[in-house]
């Protein structure tokens, strides 16, 4: 992402806001540029409808007893971070370095209250900027779900995420898209994320693993049969998470040309790569590709890019998706044997998958990049390049899951994060929200 | 031989099921069915009270050898039942005589094919 507000277009702003009059009289607000607009608002929108997929997603790989339970909590994560983030989750993401630069903090964006005129130099109005990144916060507290399903209580997953976003998105966001972040000022040209390999993926999926961890497995889990309520749910719900990446990606270039452009052609070719190359592994494996496998694999390819959209060619997102595919493949085969239950693999696909993505990019970059890194700093080159990479992931690996412990014993001790053992039996639809998903079973 | 048919509510069926096969009851059939007794739900969908006639339930059919029938009705009687008096609604166990069992793969009759 390319464009944020500087500290000093922060006390034009105030200075504006104090004379709204004399603001529209001086007309120096940029116009808007109602092209770019109009991608934006697309891109917002393309951005949430990911969330109802992944809920299709998730909630098809449950069992029967757990499926609204699930869907509920993707849900939950649109209601509750759409009102968290207008409130202060912008103003914490996107204000001016605090703390030593661990979050920004501007009491103007609180409430959004200091962006009711502004007109970003893009030709974008800011109130789209931020619902822009409003849906990223809403969609990666809803990728954790993935790791810890089918034991979580309500309440305490409200709880959860609602400080998850607060304590970890926040400072991450920060980090990587403020201009005065951290990582977007490493190296020559900064960590490369185009559109949140650490912040959403990396982030989600490490902190989902910390929490299955923290939680223990679901009863009776590697033996008890856990069958997917609904296969076809999980394909649409595949189906749409790549509609909407497109916004995801493409979107993350704030802009309507060459960048969104290439990063809706190599998200595109990603995802496929990836799609096709996990089922041709469990075809020459087991004889039989399936859904899930081509499920799984448009999600790998799909998060592995979306770091590197903004600097690689085909070949590269073709190299990275086949590669993503392999890696996590690995991963989720290595899990039976490592024991922990990543329910619906969200470590496995989102926090595996951006590693790759993250560090991989670095050997696939387009040779324009380097001229422009060069310039900026002399003889930088892939080994400097690849440094930057790894600390911005190892960074990203020990905030994530050192924060998640500490919020999940903290929500654990007060509201109680675990589904009591009567109500995991029972199932969460039932136990939690007394209703049934699968009404239509009913001769009623 | 003896046909037991247990019709139990919905959330019962993983402690149930889990009970039988510690039992080493391990050939059973589960079926959704729906129907209704003494039980009458009352669902509020969006603020509105709304009373279904029929109520969703979980049958397990199983086919057992005379010496069996206790092992499976205490089991289940022990399992589905809701606190320590019961709920209406926690359901009904019907045993009945059995007539025949063939199994299909090698065509045994009676016994020895349960």
């Amino acid at each position: 992402m390319t464009q944020r507000i500087t500290p000093r277009g922060w006390a034009v702003l105030a200075a504006l806001l104090a004379i709204p009059s004399l603001a529209l009289a001086q007309g120096d607000t940029p116009p808007t540029d109602s092209g770019v607009t109009s991608w934006m608002m697309t891109s917002t929108t393309l951005v949430l409808l990911m969330t109802p997929g992944l809920a299709l997603f998730y909630g098809g790989l449950v069992r029967t007893k757990n499926v609204l339970g699930t869907m509920m909590q993707s849900f939950a994560a649109m209601a509750v971070v759409g009102v968290l983030w207008s409130v202060i989750g912008y103003a914490l993401s996107f204000g001016p370095n605090i703390l030593g630069g661990l979050v920004g903090w501007n009491s103007d964006l609180f409430l959004l209250k200091g962006i009711d005129d502004t007109i970003m130099p893009s030709g974008v109005p800011e109130y789209v900027f931020a619902m822009f990144q409003g849906k990223f916060a809403i969609i990666t507290p809803a990728l954790i779900a993935g790791a810890i399903a089918e034991r979580v209580s309500f309440k305490g997953w409200i709880t959860f995420i609602t400080l998850w976003v607060l304590f970890v998105y926040a400072p991450l966001c920060h980090w990587v898209w403020a201009s005065d972040g951290f990582f977007f000022n490493m190296g020559a040209k900064g960590a490369i994320d185009f559109a949140g390999g650490t912040v959403v993926h990396i982030s989600s999926g490490v902190s989902g693993l910390a929490l299955a961890i923290f939680l223990g497995a679901r009863r009776g889990y590697p033996k008890l049969s856990t069958s997917p309520s609904n296969m076809t749910y999980v394909l649409l719900g595949a189906g749409l998470l790549w509609v909407g990446w497109f916004g995801f990606n493409a979107g993350s270039a704030v802009a309507s040309n060459i960048d969104s452009a290439r990063a809706l052609t190599v998200t595109q070719v990603a995802a496929a790569t990836a799609a096709l190359t996990w089922v041709l592994i469990e075809a020459v494996l087991h004889g039989k590709p399936t859904s899930l496998g081509m499920a799984s694999g448009i999600l790998a390819g799909l998060v592995v890019i979306t770091p590197a959209a903004g600097v690689v060619q085909i070949s590269g997102a073709i190299a990275l998706g086949f590669i993503a595919s392999v890696v996590c493949y690995t991963m989720i085969t290595l899990k039976g044997k490592l024991g922990y239950d990543d329910s619906l693999d969200a470590f496995g696909v989102h926090g595996v998958g951006g590693i790759v993505g993250a560090i991989g990019l670095t050997f696939f970059i387009r040779q324009s990049w380097w001229v422009d890194a060069g310039t900026k700093v002399a003889g930088w080159n892939w080994l400097s390049q690849l440094k930057v990479q790894l600390v911005a992931v190892g960074t990203t690996i020990l905030f994530a899951a050192v924060m998640t412990l500490i919020i999940a014993f903290v929500v654990q001790k007060t509201v109680g994060l675990r589904i009591s053992e009567a109500g995991e039996k029972t199932g969460m639809d039932h136990d939690l929200h007394g209703e049934r998903g699968y009404g239509l079973n009913n001769l009623n | 031989m003896k046909l037991i048919t247990a019709i139990i509510q919905e959330d019962k069926l993983d402690d149930v099921h889990e009970a039988l096969l510690n039992a080493e009851i391990e050939r059973i059939t589960v079926s959704r069915v729906s129907g209704h007794g003494q039980q009458q739900e009352i669902t509020v969908l969006r603020g509105k009270k709304v009373m279904p006639n029929l109520i969703p339930k979980i049958q397990i059919t199983i086919a057992c050898n005379d010496q069996y029938e206790d092992t499976i009705v205490d089991t289940v009687l022990r399992t589905a039942r809701h606190g320590k008096d019961g709920k209406i609604g926690d359901g009904k166990i019907f045993v009945q005589e059995l007539k025949e069992c063939v199994r299909i793969r090698t065509g045994e009759r009676g016994i020895k094919a349960i």
